[in-house]
């Protein structure tokens, strides 16, 4: 993606967004409370969670295993394997096999990893257009915006935004078309069962490749996707290379972590298999693309690796008190919310995205729900660690760092006893000017950014140190 | 009552020390009603969860390193601050592995989990749930996150607020959301803090509580600072304040 707006600074407009603020209370509090109900009806969640975390460990322990034997799998079963170092070589793969096949349309399934290496864009630069076909996809793409939610790309929009988009954009809607979400729902039925009749060329990502069998696992709510993966004549399967699952069997549990924690539902109601090709159903010609694109780099972190086990389900962001107050805009990547916080960093390899480890309180609401236990916050502290290890320190910019000189001075004052307590003598006696009713209303320097809107209590008149050698001398 | 414990050492964190002494005054004061000892070992400073959270790991071992010092010989050790307490079990067993120090590393076990927040000592170790205080105020808690999530407190402070005499306890809206403190968060992202803090004062103002209070004074200072700043008229107090309160200066 291009060069980003540090977060604080994005969200600092996100923030003033009266209807996103609205939009993201109301459906986050709604996904919210669902999740917990369907999640408290299983009595083995957390066994469930520990079993989705090691079968996601063992694969990234030997992920170069696996990968070879899906590949076999796939070849075996009729499918062609394609590896991609990065976006741009996956997208000349995809683009090369419409253009052998004559194909200027390819319809696709939503797929966060093709927005990943923005295929769309990578596809129109052959001449080739590819046609999102999940409903709030779709939308997006109309309005030639970007997904703010993992699972609800258009959570940031309301019905009446969306009304007035298919009026203008979709020759199948009427004049008249009202704003009831039955009405906007049949105008795009009617426009994507046009394309899809005609589609010849499909995109799909993946939810889960079983090395074993070869088999590719799609997870949906519409529909559309069964028909991109179904009706055309070739369909490419564009997936990073940690999808990969050991086995058949491991499905039982990915399938019971992901549509709960997800939309909340037991089984969403459409969950598309498929090995290779088949002799008169399906595709003629099946080919998957594994995709590192950074997940190489990822791994060879031993504490930020455990990322890669996420399974996309977004529950993080439904529970995350500051996601839910800026929306995904502001993470500036396609990864939002408390996963985008440590996977797009990492993805970039800290070269992008460097205030994202920071767009956390660290309160670990991510942490309780992530179904396969990526401890986020640990990951967050870590990068952390990485982007001040990584800050520039030559020159007078680096030699400056206003925050590095101050945690270098702190660090200087607690280490030793009679340093802090010059410190809190120091501050109760330079405090002074500031203070007024035993508050500053105004702070100096970086303490501007905390008065803004709140009082900060003054030094106390006498430590609790102080208090102690007086009472107990 | 079963006093399994008769003396512990106070690890004030250095934001009671300097800017809420009176939260320390009052474990003080309660724990000696309840019999237990306290000792103050004064070469304690900081536990550096601020710099370790921000990402300056190494500026953080040193202060470790001081912490184990000054604790070494505690049996007991009980501070009012769940995010330090957290600090201190969490963190501290990997930083000293980082160290490259063996020694330090094997001290860092022994004493971590002899590390007790405030309600931990009352409710699993000296086995109290009323302990004789009298509070006569309508008052909201609010769950600090590294009481809830990292120290896993459960309803400790709520067993311990409801046996207080007098009290007036209402459930706060919400609860488990964050106030939006987060350390150095509320400074480097201070619009979405604020905007987080928003939304947990509407929440307590809406209980029409008098008093706010909570496991770590970090959070109260947020809560309590907002409040302030819109002269709310609610007040915030450290749980250790209201545990220890004899309805005198009520």
């Amino acid at each position: 993606m291009s060069p980003e707006l540090p977060f604080p600074v994005a969200a600092h407009a996100a923030l003033s967004d009266s209807q996103l603020r609205h939009n993201l209370a109301h459906v986050t509090r709604s996904i919210r409370s669902k999740r917990a109900a369907a999640v408290a009806e299983l009595s083995d969640w957390e066994q469930l969670r520990a079993a989705g975390a090691a079968l996601k460990d063992r694969v990234l322990r030997h992920l170069d295993e696996y990968l070879l034997e899906l590949e076999a799998s796939v070849t075996r079963a009729g499918g062609v394997v394609h590896w991609a170092r990065d976006a741009h070589e996956c997208n000349r793969i995809v683009a090369e096999l419409a253009a052998a096949h004559g194909a200027d349309e390819v319809v696709k399934v939503k797929s966060l990893t093709t927005e990943e290496i923005e295929l769309n864009e990578g596809l129109a630069r052959h001449g080739i257009r590819a046609v999102e076909t999940d409903l709030a996809q779709l939308i997006i793409q109309l309005s030639d915006d970007r997904p703010s939610h993992v699972l609800v790309p258009a959570i940031h929009r309301n019905r009446t935004q969306i009304r007035d988009l298919l009026r203008a954009r979709l020759p199948e809607a009427a004049a008249d078309l009202s704003d009831d979400p039955e009405e906007l729902v049949a105008v795009a039925r009617a426009h994507l069962r046009r394309l899809f009749l005609r589609a010849r060329f499909g995109v799909s990502g993946a939810n889960f490749a079983v090395a074993e069998t070869g088999t590719v696992c799609v997870l949906e709510s519409e529909g559309n996707g069964r028909m991109c993966t179904t009706l055309p004549e070739v369909l490419v399967t564009v997936m990073g290379i940690e999808k990969v699952i050991p086995a058949w069997r491991d499905l039982e549990v990915f399938l019971a972590l992901l549509p709960r924690s997800s939309t909340a539902e037991r089984m969403n109601p459409y969950t598309s298999l498929w090995t290779g090709v088949s002799d008169g159903d399906g595709p003629r010609e099946f080919h998957l693309v594994l995709l590192d694109n950074g997940r190489s780099d990822v791994l060879a972190d031993e504490v930020g690796r455990q990322a890669l086990r996420c399974i996309r389900c977004s529950a993080c962001l439904n529970v995350c008190p500051v996601y839910e107050r800026t929306g995904g805009h502001a993470y500036g990547s396609v990864y939002p919310g408390p996963i985008g916080a440590i996977l797009a960093p990492q993805l970039s390899g800290l070269r992008e995205h460097r205030s994202l480890p920071y767009a956390s309180s660290l309160c670990g609401a991510c942490y309780e729900v992530c179904p396969v236990r990526i401890d986020i916050p640990q990951v967050l502290v870590h990068l952390r660690e990485r982007v001040v290890a990584s800050a520039p320190r030559a020159g007078v910019r680096g030699a400056l760092d206003p925050e590095r000189l101050a945690m270098r001075g702190l660090a200087r004052v607690f280490a030793s006893r009679r340093a802090y307590e010059a410190a809190q003598r120091a501050g109760r006696r330079g405090q002074g000017p500031f203070v007024s009713d035993g508050v500053v209303r105004r702070g100096p320097g970086p303490l501007g950014a905390w008065t803004s809107a709140r009082d900060l209590p003054a030094v106390a008149p006498q430590s609790f140190r102080d208090w102690w050698r007086s009472s107990n001398g | 009552m079963i006093v399994s414990v008769n003396r512990a050492s106070l690890f004030i964190t250095c934001l009671n020390d300097t800017l809420f002494p009176q939260a320390g005054r009052a474990v003080v004061s309660l724990l000696d009603r309840l019999g237990v000892a306290v000792d103050f070992p004064l070469q304690q400073t900081c536990c550096g969860q601020m710099h370790f959270n921000t990402g300056y790991a190494e500026e953080a071992i040193p202060l470790l390193r001081r912490f184990v010092g000054a604790f070494a010989d505690a049996e007991v050790i009980v501070s009012p601050s769940a995010s330090c307490v957290g600090m201190v079990r969490d963190a501290y067993p990997a930083l000293a592995r980082r160290s490259g120090d063996a020694r330090l590393e094997r001290e860092v076990h022994e004493i971590a989990p002899r590390v007790l927040e405030l309600c931990e000592l009352l409710v699993d170790r000296v086995g109290v749930e009323d302990v004789g205080a009298r509070f006569p105020h309508r008052v909201a808690y609010h769950p600090t996150c590294h009481s809830l999530r990292a120290l896993g407190l459960g309803d400790r402070p709520l067993r311990l607020l409801r046996s207080v005499a007098g009290i007036d306890l209402v459930a706060l809206p919400d609860a488990e959301s964050c106030c939006g403190f987060g350390g150095t968060f509320a400074v480097k992202n201070a619009d979405v803090s604020v905007a987080m803090l928003t939304d947990k004062l509407r929440a307590v103002l809406d209980t029409g509580a008098e008093v706010v209070t909570a496991a770590d004074s970090s959070c109260l200072m947020q809560i309590g600072g907002g409040l302030q700043r819109q002269r709310a008229g609610v007040r915030t107090m450290h749980l250790a304040e209201i545990l220890a309160a004899d309805g005198s200066e009520a």
